[in-house]
């Protein structure tokens, strides 16, 4: 399975593998938010860390349909299928490979961005905290949704539509750690609750996408 | 004790409907298997029903667990990466650290650290089949291996084969040409599922 | 004879053939005694006026609405284990009327909340939270029209909506967490002290039980639909493969 994380890292950040595709979308995210808004530091200081969330979570969306598209189209997914890793292992290495190639670059430029929206002091830490806790369920709910319409020559549009309500919780947490923090409030009980949601989908969902496979193989 | 593979009255479906039905055979220890049928007559399906990709719709296929290696129309060839590292990949993915031997076996040990974009179609089908070799499984189940091949390649496929069952292997290969193997045939014509019975549980109820 | 033998689709188009035309008229009883008592010969409330009325179409569309879900997910449970096509297709021919009570819920609210709250729309709990709900009727049926192969639509829905289930009870208390909302308790609820009064009470329970016949009468309906197009989309598939 470290084999098929490695392949994958080395397949992401090869030319054509849209590695640093999602930082820029991200950054672009980030800097037309003032141009639809205004430039006052006090309002962009109040909603950045529900900005840099949504950025961060449409960024991960961007590149979710890769996740089992190239692989579902040349073969080699028949090829996993049958090969001795089981499916639900495929899944999970393959979110994993997707989070370190799209959620943590996010969560390293998610501070640089926060210093544009003049993100208070006491924030940063909490952001930063917040997105690790919470990107890696955002790529296991991604790949979820990838293993879904991973057989469909539509599937990007379908995928959005099928994942970004499955994103709620974990952005209603996400935000709100980021957001008590920067306002120096108690930030544990959605912290806690932020890491269950994304601890149960890293253990449960890579069940129910490995069964959307097998049926999107057959 | 029956052989490697054994495929006891089979029927196999694509979208619900049965496409091949009553096909039985067993492949023992370097044996080959060759099927025959023309185009759209369900050879892909019954090879990815043995394969376990997709499930049968009545009958079994008796195998031991792990013992399958699959290779389809697709080979699952990335495109950035060499040729070495292809192989590398699937290698450790079935356990095993050797791809000379493979490299060797296809003639690809010149183009080893070419970027697998770069190969033509036939030197890529070459690679997807030296796949089979670092799998080290004992049963090969093909589906037109020798597309894109020129003659000398489909030479080196068929002593890959022979090599293959030499080592007490065994292969089902679905294909057109005459490969020079000594090996049965089987044509999936006569299996074909006929339309207006009763083909299962699930069918039966739309009729 | 086991309970399953009525799964059988020839089975179940017999029997609910005759049952259709039943729960029509027993649905149009219902609704009309219900909403005509519920609307004409019920008091004003001494506080919300003649607007509280909207209860009568509000709350019984809204609880058909997660009724719908949690039937849709039993059926996508019976389909993933036992394999009854039936079930899979009468999960399909419940969605798009669990979305519609959904958009109705949202609607009503929305006409019943400008009076009260003196806005249209509020970020309340219950009302985000069934927005969210719509979004997963949305999703699912994309997920059944997306998909050409009518056994793979039907598992790959399935495991959606398992997933989506969970995932709605979760938004639900993550919404609850978000904001802790304008909208007022269960009405309907047995031992609350906050329970709507008697006269309204008994009203709508006529309305909510000709929602359940209404909602049965139009899923059996879809169903059979679905039935039929099932068995035509079988014969074309043979006729094709000769």
């Amino acid at each position: 399975m470290i084999r098929l994380l490695i392949r994958d890292l080395a397949l992401a950040v090869r030319a054509g593998g849209g590695f640093g595709l999602g930082l820029a979308f991200f950054l672009i995210v980030i800097v037309l938010v003032p141009f639809g808004v205004g430039p006052e530091t006090v309002l962009l200081a109040r909603i950045a860390p529900g900005i840099l969330w949504i950025g961060a979570l449409l960024a991960c969306l961007l590149s979710l349909d890769r996740i089992f598209q190239l692989d579902f189209e040349d073969g080699s997914l028949d090829l996993l299928a049958t090969a001795p890793i089981p499916m639900e292992g495929v899944v999970a290495v393959k979110a994993l490979a997707h989070w370190l190639t799209t959620g943590l670059p996010l969560v390293m430029a998610a501070p640089f961005l926060g210093v544009m929206l003049n993100l208070p002091g006491p924030g940063y830490a909490w952001l930063v905290l917040s997105l690790v806790l919470g990107t890696p369920a955002l790529s296991m709910i991604g790949a979820f949704g990838a293993a879904l319409t991973v057989g469909l020559k539509r599937g990007g549009l379908l995928l959005s539509l099928l994942v970004l309500p499955l994103y709620v919780p974990t952005l209603i947490y996400g935000t709100e750690v980021a957001r008590r923090g920067a306002e120096g409030l108690a930030v544990a009980t959605p912290l806690a609750l932020l890491a269950g949601i994304t601890l149960a989908a890293v253990a449960l969902l890579p069940f129910a996408a490995a069964a959307a496979l097998r049926v999107n193989l057959r | 004790m029956g052989g490697l593979l054994e495929v006891k009255d089979l029927t196999v479906q694509r979208g619900g409907i049965a496409v091949l039905s009553g096909v039985g055979f067993t492949l023992d220890a370097g044996a080959a298997l060759i099927l025959r049928g023309a185009n759209g007559s369900g050879k892909t399906t019954l090879l990815r029903t043995v394969a376990g990709l997709q499930p049968p719709m009545a009958g079994t296929v008796r195998v031991a667990p792990d013992a399958i290696a699959y290779a389809a129309h697709a080979d699952g060839v990335k495109a950035v990466l060499t040729v070495a590292e292809n192989l590398r990949f699937w290698a450790g993915v079935y356990g095993s650290v050797a791809i000379e031997d493979a490299l060797a076996a296809f003639d690809l040990g010149g183009l080893a650290e070419r970027p697998a974009q770069a190969l033509s179609a036939g030197q890529k089908r070459r690679l997807g089949l030296a796949r089979l070799i670092v799998t080290g499984r004992p049963v090969w189940v093909l589906d037109e291996p020798t597309v894109s091949l020129d003659r000398a390649a489909v030479g080196l496929f068929a002593s890959a084969v022979q090599a293959h069952l030499a080592a007490g292997g065994a292969a089902l290969i679905a294909t057109h040409i005459d490969l020079g193997i000594d090996a049965a045939e089987l044509d999936v014509t006569p299996c074909r599922a006929i339309a207006t019975t009763a083909q299962g549980v699930f069918d039966e109820a739309f009729r | 004879m086991s309970i399953w033998e009525y799964a059988n689709p020839l089975k179940f188009m017999g029997w609910t053939a005759p049952l259709v035309p039943v729960l029509w008229v027993l649905s149009g009883i219902a609704l009309t005694v219900g909403l005509i008592w519920g609307f004409f010969l019920t008091p004003d409330d001494y506080r919300m006026g003649a607007t509280v009325k909207i209860i009568y179409i509000h709350v019984p569309s809204a609880m058909m609405a997660i009724n719908a879900w949690v039937m849709m997910l039993v059926t996508s449970l019976i389909w993933l284990i036992r394999r009854h096509h039936v079930s899979a297709l009468a999960a399909k021919a419940a969605a798009p009327v669990g979305m519609i009570m959904t958009v109705v819920a949202l609607i009503s609210g929305a006409i019943w909340g400008q009076p009260m709250w003196g806005t249209w729309w509020a970020w309340d709990p219950r009302l985000t939270s069934f927005l969210i709900l719509f979004l997963f009727y949305l999703g699912y049926m994309a997920m059944w029209a997306a998909i050409d192969d009518p056994d793979t639509a039907a598992d790959l829905t399935s495991v959606l909506c398992l997933v989506g289930s969970v995932f709605a009870v979760l938004s639900r208390y993550a919404v609850n967490f978000w904001n802790q909302g304008l909208h007022q308790g269960a009405s309907l609820s047995l031992d609350s002290e906050e329970n709507v009064h008697d006269v309204f009470w008994l009203p709508l329970l006529v309305v909510l039980a000709g929602f359940v016949l209404l909602f049965l009468a139009l899923v059996l309906v879809r169903t059979r639909t679905e039935i039929r197009a099932r068995r035509l989309h079988a014969i074309a598939l043979r006729e094709r493969m000769g």
